[in-house]
């Protein structure tokens, strides 16, 4: 028995739509079956936090007095790219301040960057913003300093090219030093494995051929309703998939768009990783139609039965080698420690699992209380079937072969 | 160990600050073989201008422990007491664990793996401060 989303639109208007989330569901499943789920239940809610590079802010300041062509853009110090029309700018969530010292005292400690002007307008915090132009006779003016508010901005909404990846690498350090990566601090001989996803709650996993999230999806972004506004930077859909269509290495991405000045600063951080440099933390959840049985047996995947892949972030990584150490399960990964080459190694998280419970049970209340409708997606995010890869980059020479 | 003596054994955490010319004195071992007083190094640091800070639970008699402090005073060691020297700041915590791998004695750990809260176990904590780099969102500070 299928329905339509605006079956269960009606039924969210009524107060009426039943609703569980991503982790809920999968008891409800195993004890009253796939069919049964199916025709009782509306909505399965999802939900992530973690960092998330490829994320920023497009800011409009409004026109000062006389006009200003912005050129070049610092906000609180950090650089803002500037060259749209006058006083719009793009704040990317990892550039640093230009004076900061980076990596030159290794570990460098990276304390402020983009992502943490993009914490402080959610704030409400000012910040300083400093610009320079060359000055044109419609847009006279060459310095301006000023401080600005998220209040007194006429736009700022996120534009993340790159989101909630779905799956992800889990990092180990098979070398004898201590790495520092984006993936945390990584001990010598394998002496901890670091992973970043909600795993069974995690939206891509619970949709992993993009049946229903496509472009046009209303989605949770850091507090407010956001959109998927177009198929992520990278997205993989021809990535390696198990026997249930569940991606074992990083596979689907979305872009995502959302209003900032209805965001929280519960669901979008800035993160500083010592070493490797400033991030993001973003919050986001899809709500996910139970049109079919099919999409009922997709929500209920379960930890155990999604795999990582291990991958060496001495070695193999940087220098993109194929190598894999071996594939662990979230299960086992979430339950502290993971067996890798006969060794007991324990775990952590960079993303934060209690906080994409939290995110979709916000979502499932928002659904529940009828102020939350789904969406329908306007076009499909290109699918396994489309035979889009994710492409190297190899270096050449102008029309001729690569290097290697 | 007699119970009289036993009765008489004190615990105490201090912050031990040493000036660059103490640099090279062996003080700790000082404390252990003239004072028998057993230390615990729970951290310690040489800064750039050669000036270090030492954190170190000592435990023995109490009169000892009184000799052996009187000792760093002799000596122009700054110390004092250290109760709680690492706070976590909860509201800037996201319990993501990326401190509990680098945490040497477990004070920083999930121990519910349905809500994966991560605790601060504060008896635990022996203020090595390796927390506090590892945490992406600045949420452990040194009080000192």
């Amino acid at each position: 028995m299928a329905k339509t989303i605006q079956e269960i639109n009606e039924k969210i208007k009524k107060n009426k739509a039943c609703v569980f989330t991503a982790e809920e569901i999968i008891q409800y499943v195993e004890k009253n079956g796939i069919k049964r789920a199916a025709q009782e239940v509306d909505v399965v809610t999802t939900g992530t936090f973690g960092p998330m590079c490829s994320s920023g802010a497009f800011l409009n300041f409004g026109h000062s007095s006389p006009r200003m062509k912005i050129q070049k853009a610092w906000l609180n110090d950090v650089h803002a790219y500037g060259a749209l029309a006058a006083c719009d700018v793009y704040i990317g969530a990892t550039e640093i301040p230009d004076d900061d010292p980076a990596n030159k005292i290794h570990p460098g400690k990276f304390s402020y960057g983009g992502g943490h002007v993009i914490e402080d307008l959610i704030a409400g915090r000012d910040v300083f913003l400093r610009a320079t132009s060359y000055g044109t006779d419609c847009y006279p003016r060459k310095k301006l300093e000023t401080y600005i508010n998220i209040k007194e901005l006429n736009q700022a909404f996120l534009l993340n090219p790159r989101n909630s990846y779905q799956n992800y690498n889990v990092a180990v350090n098979k070398s004898e030093r201590v790495i520092y990566t984006y993936l945390g601090i990584l001990q010598p001989n394998i002496g901890n494995a670091n992973y970043s996803s909600a795993g069974q709650l995690s939206p891509l996993l619970n949709d992993p051929y993009y049946r229903t999230i496509g472009i046009g999806t209303k989605i949770f972004l850091g507090g407010a309703v956001g959109y998927v506004s177009w198929q992520g930077t990278q997205h993989n859909p021809t990535a390696k998939r198990d026997k249930g269509g569940v991606p074992v290495e990083g596979a689907g991405t979305i872009c995502v768009t959302g209003d900032m000045k209805q965001m929280s600063t519960r669901y979008i951080r800035a993160v500083s990783m010592i070493g490797y440099g400033v991030s993001l933390s973003v919050g986001l959840g899809i709500p996910i139609p139970i049109i079919d049985e099919e999409m009922m047996k997709f929500v209920s995947v379960k930890d155990e039965d999604i795999s990582a892949t291990v991958v060496d972030y001495s070695s193999a990584y940087p220098n993109r080698e194929p190598d894999i150490v071996t594939r662990v399960n979230y299960r086992d990964l979430r339950s502290g420690t993971v067996t890798i080459e006969g060794q007991s190694v324990p775990t952590a998280s960079l993303s934060s699992y209690s906080l994409a419970k939290e995110i979709a049970q916000n979502l499932k209340t928002w659904i529940e209380n009828g102020s939350l409708l789904l969406s329908e997606k306007v076009e499909s995010l290109p699918g396994a079937e489309s035979g889009q890869t994710f492409k190297p980059l190899e270096i050449r020479e102008k029309g001729g072969d690569t290097d290697d | 160990m007699t119970e009289h003596d036993t009765k008489n054994i004190a615990t105490r955490n201090i912050m031990l600050h040493y000036p660059k010319r103490l640099a090279d004195k062996p003080i700790i071992s000082t404390l252990i073989k003239k004072y028998d007083i057993i230390v615990n190094i729970t951290r310690a640091r040489i800064d750039q201008d050669e000036e270090g800070t030492l954190v170190i639970e000592i435990s023995g008699l109490k009169k000892n422990i009184d000799a052996g402090l009187a000792y760093l005073d002799d000596l122009g060691i700054t110390f004092k007491p250290v109760s709680k020297v690492i706070k976590r700041i909860d509201e800037r915590c996201t319990h993501c664990s990326a401190c509990i791998v680098v945490c040497p004695t477990k004070a920083l750990a999930v121990r519910d793996r349905e809500s994966m809260v991560v605790d601060f176990i504060e008896d635990r904590c022996i203020g090595c401060g390796l927390c506090i780099p590892a945490c992406p969102y600045t949420a452990m500070e040194m009080s000192e």
